[in-house]
Formats: C-alpha cells, sequence, structure tokens
C-alpha cells in the first residue's frame, strides 16, 4: 500500500461486469446496500412536492375532503347510492373507498413516470434502478396518513366505532401497495420505452376507478360474479378497507383472488422491470 | 501490495442500435413481433430491429489498472471514453465482454447529479452525497469539511435555485470530492466552472491521487492529464490506440497520424462547425500562418528571415468588450513556450464599440525567437471572466518547423539548446581597479 490513507478493511469482493443473460429476479443484497438511498431520494420528494403552493400540506387533507362531498352530493344523493351502502353514512363510505383509490393512482402515476422523470439521475449514476419506483411509493405514505387521520375525524363525526376487524387495516394496506408497485414497476420501464404509457396512464387511472367499486358497493354486482370482481386487486382492497371498518361478512373468495393477482402483478412486474433494466438506460439516453 | 490489480478489463465491447426508431418505437412494432415469435422477445439481447444498422460504441477493448495508478483516458468526441466509464460505473452494460473490479467504485460522470434546485444547501450535501453512495453517517462526519471546501457556509439554508453558478458548481464538485472510494472514476468535470474552481478540483484531484487510490479520469484537457496522470489510455472509433506514459498519449492525441498529418502541413485551421457551434458573441472563421505575400504557408517550414503573421478572421456578431483573442506556442512536446492576448500586447484591442461584421486579426510571429525545432501555435479565445469560446489545448494547433537561416554567425550551434533563442546582447568589461 502506497499510503496509510486507505483505512484497513477486508478487501472487498470483486464487482464483475459484464452481459447477464435470461431473466433476473431481485438482487437483495444490492438493494439493502442502497436502502438509505431510497430513503433519501423519498424525502426528497415529500420536502419538494408542497413546496411554492399557498396552502401546502392543506391540500393532503383538502383532496380527499372536497372529493367526498362531490362524491356524496351527486352519487350519494342525486344518484341515491346513499340506499345501498347497508346502513353506512354515504360520505363515509365513499371515504373509505376514496382514500386507497387515491393511494393507488397516486403510486401509478408517480411509479409510471419515476424513471423518466429521474431521467438525469439513472443516466449518471449507478444504484439499483428498483429503487426509483420504489422511492416514490415510500413519497405517498404520509399523505396516506394524513388521509388516515381524515377516516379517523370522519369515523367520530358520524359516531361509527369499528370492531375488531379494524386490525386487518395493514394487511389491506400492504395488498394495496404490492399491486401498486407491480402495476408501477410495468408501467415504469415500459415508459422508457413508449412514452404512449405517460399518455395511456391519466386515462388507465379514470377507467381502472369505475371498474372498482368506489362509489359503489361491489354488492350492487349479483352475489355469484362477486368474487370476479377480485380480478381487479384494488377490488379486494377497496372491499377490504370496508369490512375492516364497518364490519359485515367477509367475501373471502374475493380477497383471495385479490391477493392472488396483486402477486402475480408483483413478480411479472420485477421480473419485466429487471429484464427491460439492462437496455432502458441506453433508450433513455443522456 | 503496489502492483495490485484493481480492475481487469477483457474484449469489453458495447453495441448500440442506430436510427430514429430506436428511442421511442412504437408499442404495436413490439406487440407484432410478441405475435409472430412470442418468446423472442425475452431472449437476451433480443433486437426487435434486426434492421436497424448497429454501431459499436466499443469494441474489443481490453486493460489493466494497477493500485495508485491515475489514468487519463483521452480521445476526440465518440471515441468511446464515456461509454467505457459508464460501463466501468455500472451504469449501462457491456454487450461483450468482461470487467472485474476490485473495490468500492465512485463515479462522477456530471458535476451536481441529482442536486434539487428547491432544497438547500444543506439537503442538497445529504441528498447528492447518498446518491454518490455515501452513508448518512459518513455525510455527517464530512460535513463541515463539504461545506468548508465549498465555501458556502453562509448560504447553507438557503435553496440552490438561488445559488450562483459558481457556488452551484464548488458545491456539488466539495460533495463528490470527499466520496473516498479505492477507484475513482472521473469524466470532464473540468469543463465548467472559472479558473480558479479548476485549480482548486485539480489540486482536490491530485490529493485523491496522492492518496494511493486508483483514478480515471476522462478529459480534454490536456495539461490536466498531464498533471494528474501517470498513464494515459488513447481511444479512438471505439479501440484503444495507445497505451502508456500520459506525455505520450498526448503528443498521440494531439498530433494525429497519416493523412490527416498530412493535411496539417499547411498551416490553416477551420472550426468544424459540429464541434464549435454557433457563439452569440463570435464566430471563428478559420486561423492561418501566412508569408509577406498572404498566402498559407504550405510546407510547414518558417524561416527567420522571412516576417510571417498569424491570421485570425472572425465574424463578430455582437460588440463585446470582455472578447479576448490569444496565441499560444508549444514546443513538440506540448510545453507551454509563449503565451499572448490581444488586449495585452495590441495596445487594449476593444471589441466592445465595434459594429458587428467580419473582422481580421493579424499578429506577426516574432523574429529571433524560435531555434531549429519543431513548434506548435495555437488560437484561443474567450470572454473574460465569462466563458470559453475555444478553450487552451484545443484542436486548432498547427505544427510547423523554424529555421534560423539568417544566422551567420560562425560560432553558432544549430543544435543549441533551449528551445528560445532570444537575441540578447552581452556585454563584457575588464575591471580597472584591479591593477591598484
Amino acid at each position: 500500500m502506497t499510503s496509510g490513507s486507505i483505512p484497513s478493511q477486508p478487501p472487498p469482493p470483486a464487482t464483475v461486469i459484464q452481459p447477464t443473460h435470461g431473466l433476473r429476479f431481485l438482487d437483495v443484497r444490492d438493494l439493502l446496500h442502497f436502502r438509505e438511498l431510497a430513503g433519501f431520494l423519498a424525502w426528497r420528494d415529500i420536502k419538494v412536492r408542497y413546496k411554492q403552493t399557498a396552502i401546502g400540506v392543506l391540500w393532503v387533507v383538502l383532496q380527499p375532503l372536497l372529493l367526498m362531498l362531490a362524491f356524496w352530493l351527486f352519487f350519494g344523493r342525486l344518484a341515491r347510492m346513499d340506499q345501498t351502502t347497508g346502513g353506512v353514512p354515504y360520505p363515509l363510505f365513499a371515504l373509505a373507498g376514496l382514500l386507497p383509490w387515491q393511494l393507488f393512482s397516486r403510486i401509478l402515476n408517480d411509479s409510471g413516470n419515476s424513471l423518466v422523470t429521474n431521467q438525469r439521475l439513472i443516466t449518471k449514476i449507478y444504484f439499483p434502478r428498483l429503487l426509483v419506483p420504489l422511492s416514490t411509493v415510500l413519497a405517498t405514505l404520509p399523505d396516506f396518513g394524513v388521509g388516515l387521520l381524515l377516516l379517523g375525524a370522519a369515523l367520530a363525526f358520524f359516531q361509527v366505532l369499528p370492531g375488531a376487524t379494524i386490525l386487518f387495516l395493514p394487511l389491506f394496506t400492504l395488498l394495496l401497495l404490492l399491486a401498486a408497485l407491480g402495476i408501477g414497476f410495468w408501467l415504469a420501464a415500459l415508459n422508457t420505452e413508449y412514452r404512449d404509457v405517460m399518455y395511456a396512464m391519466p386515462f388507465l387511472a379514470q377507467f381502472w376507478m369505475f371498474v372498482t367499486p368506489v362509489v359503489y358497493p361491489a354488492a350492487l354486482v349479483p352475489e355469484r360474479f362477486r368474487w370476479l370482481l377480485g380480478f381487479n386487486p384494488m377490488a379486494g382492497v377497496v372491499e377490504g378497507f370496508r369490512w375492516c371498518l364497518f364490519g359485515g361478512p367477509a367475501p373471502w373468495a374475493l380477497f383471495a383472488l385479490s391477493t392472488a393477482v396483486a402477486l402475480a402483478l408483483l413478480i411479472s412486474g420485477t421480473f419485466w422491470f429487471r429484464w427491460r433494466e439492462r437496455t432502458f438506460i441506453d433508450t433513455l439516453g443522456g | 501490495m503496489n502492483q495490485e490489480l484493481v480492475i481487469k478489463a477483457e474484449n469489453v465491447g458495447k453495441r448500440y442500435q442506430l436510427g430514429g426508431r430506436v428511442r421511442y418505437k412504437a408499442l404495436r412494432d413490439t406487440l407484432t413481433d410478441l405475435f409472430t415469435s412470442p418468446f423472442r422477445v425475452f431472449r437476451p439481447h433480443s433486437r426487435p430491429f434486426a434492421d436497424t444498422p448497429d454501431f459499436w460504441a466499443l469494441q474489443d477493448v481490453s486493460f489493466e489498472v494497477k493500485r495508485g495508478e491515475v489514468v487519463g483516458i483521452i480521445g476526440r468526441n465518440g471515441a468511446g471514453k464515456s461509454t467505457l466509464l459508464k460501463i466501468l460505473s455500472r451504469i449501462t452494460e457491456p454487450t461483450t465482454g468482461r470487467i472485474e473490479l476490485h473495490g468500492r467504485v465512485g463515479s462522477l460522470l456530471e458535476v451536481g447529479t441529482g442536486f434539487h434546485p428547491e432544497l438547500t444547501g444543506r439537503e442538497n450535501i445529504f441528498l447528492n452525497g447518498a446518491i454518490l453512495g455515501m452513508k448518512r453517517a459518513e455525510i455527517r462526519r464530512k460535513f463541515d469539511e463539504i461545506v468548508a471546501f465549498a465555501e458556502i457556509e453562509k448560504f447553507l439554508d438557503t435553496p440552490v435555485k438561488h445559488y450562483s453558478s459558481g457556488m452551484y458548481m464548488r458545491l456539488a464538485f466539495s460533495v463528490a470530492a470527499h466520496l473516498e472510494p479505492e477507484i475513482l472514476l472521473v469524466d470532464e468535470v473540468l469543463a465548467v466552472g472559472d479558473a480558479e474552481f479548476q485549480e482548486k478540483c485539480l489540486g482536490k484531484m491530485s490529493e485523491v491521487a496522492h492518496a494511493g487510490r486508483t483514478v480515471l479520469f476522462v478529459s480534454h484537457n490536456m495539461s490536466a492529464v498531464q498533471r494528474l496522470c501517470t498513464r494515459g489510455l488513447l481511444l479512438d472509433r471505439g479501440g484503444i490506440c495507445f497505451d502508456g506514459p500520459a506525455p505520450e498519449a498526448i503528443r498521440r492525441y494531439l498530433q494525429p497520424s497519416g493523412k490527416e498529418a498530412e493535411k496539417s502541413s499547411r498551416l490553416e485551421w477551420t472550426p468544424r462547425l459540429a464541434r464549435y457551434p454557433f457563439h452569440e458573441v463570435v464566430r471563428l472563421k478559420w486561423f492561418r500562418i501566412v508569408d509577406e505575400t498572404g498566402a498559407i504557408v504550405d510546407n510547414r517550414l518558417l524561416f527567420n528571415s522571412h516576417q510571417y503573421r498569424a491570421l485570425i478572421d472572425a465574424d463578430l456578431m455582437q460588440g463585446d468588450a470582455r472578447l479576448i483573442f490569444g496565441l499560444s506556442f508549444y514546443d513538440s512536446e506540448s510545453h507551454l513556450l509563449l503565451f499572448g492576448t490581444s488586449n495585452h500586447d495590441a495596445g487594449l484591442i476593444n471589441f466592445g464599440n465595434r459594429p458587428p461584421g467580419s473582422i481580421q486579426l493579424s499578429m506577426p510571429i516574432p523574429r529571433n525567437l524560435f531555434w531549429n525545432r519543431s513548434y506548435e501555435v495555437e488560437l484561443c479565445c474567450c470572454l473574460h471572466y465569462t466563458g470559453w469560446v475555444l478553450s487552451p489545448e484545443n484542436e486548432s494547433r498547427l505544427a510547423f518547423d523554424f529555421f534560423r537561416d539568417d544566422d551567420l554567425d560562425p560560432y553558432s550551434n544549430p543544435t543549441r539548446a533551449g528551445y528560445l533563442a532570444p537575441v540578447i546582447p552581452w556585454t563584457v568589461k575588464a575591471h580597472a581597479s584591479e591593477a591598484e
């Protein structure tokens, strides 16, 4: 050693760079090594999100609140949906669907665009690319937390006390994250090659909301076919949220199908992402 | 321990596909592919566009680097330098070959990667540090050092969007400079910033190099390469065309052989528009050495008995008092011998009150100064304290041989030592007082 300035430590294992072949799943060691970076990227997104806005963080509360009121007025009062909620006040019913839905569509949008918006970064420095869509998920969580507080306030306002089923709420949140992340991986990688994705995404989110029982209860679908809604993982999540908060019979078949579909999306999304990772840097340029 | 290999690259190649469709191919093409040959999509490096031409940015590149070496990677634009760094820093995968790296790699392909304009200096130090691969604790430990080096103490809590570009660059470089990897990859970071900043960066980099770290340094700035590097890797069209001592690599880079050398016996340089695009103040047209009749010298030989002139022709787009032209004279090993500018020696030529239009500068090549050797003269041009129009160590160099043909002194040595031979009047006198 030419000088003593390099701290003595065991020689690090060699890094081998060569063309990889075939399908790759997760490189867990690599992800763990860069875990702090995921936090930093999320922290950056959170820090920057409400800069230069007049009311700042109030947006987090206003968005679901205003939507809830609009839904209550148009779907609840005018379309008489409030007769179908099984006794739950319609604003509360709508909010319980809106919160997970907004989180989902936010993740879809943010992670789908994440590679393109972070183009400068990923063409100049190496870190596991999966961290990019992953960190956008982390960045959405504080807003969701605030949303939950709003939900708590609404529960208190309407004097609805959830039962023990509320303990399952974290599980359904996890289900939501897995499904959103899976689709986010697909969209993010596709977006680097096909900018069509960027234009399709808002439309996709809108369409998806209508096939998800957000403004209407799943009970509108005949019971025999209701479990089929589970092919849409968000149906499982939204129904799950309502079951956690308002109780009632649990649609287990629907939950199981949604979970299976979410896992399939996550695993296929990860494979797809890792597969495209090889070339999307060259496509992004920079 | 000194001989330990830290980088071993074997037959590394990188292929890109050319053509506009590669960037944004239509979804339907892939869908069609998917149905016509459903499994091809999942083949490694499948090529959905077999008909698009290939371009090998790198091909068959093999080299080894030992611990503590400082290697300059030089070559013209498009020679593959940046691609090589991108592969070494794992940003992109090679198409062929294999590289082994021993040690933590830090790469600095751009100053300020990941800086966010809305975040404060303090916040950006942490963010950028994490992006460059530092742990939170490590950044905290070096925080004061980083701030001190960047000289931004007073603005730590100001969003960097309010920083001057100088402060921004200093902060960005400072974070990167305090990364302590065993292998440091640096790409052209010195291309920005003022002279003082560049000096500071170079100082810091040589510090890093002397601490026994391995550095791979891509630059167009030959004096920086010369100062920092012990070894030079000259790339040309995707391959290594020279690997050896840095000065030799630099010489080969600056003196293209073969056809180009033949061409350069005509002492004229015309900028290629692609490389020196439109500048809002001045547009250089050509730079020539001409004889008394105004003809371009075309055998690279200058005689001391003749009066030659360097002519610079340019279009002035707008009058600007900051505009300065300079000429540098080098010896054949690229040591700077002389430097003169239009605002120092010419009685302050001021372009500030000059109407736009075609201009021509003329400078006599000094007589009774050069000896029977090879020299090079190079044009540079800048806006004072603002930026380069044509920075030093550029491709405008014209190489010439000088002949002191009118030196009639019978005692003169045609191979006398030293590169410059001004006529200096010596005198001698006897000490009268010694007799007393």
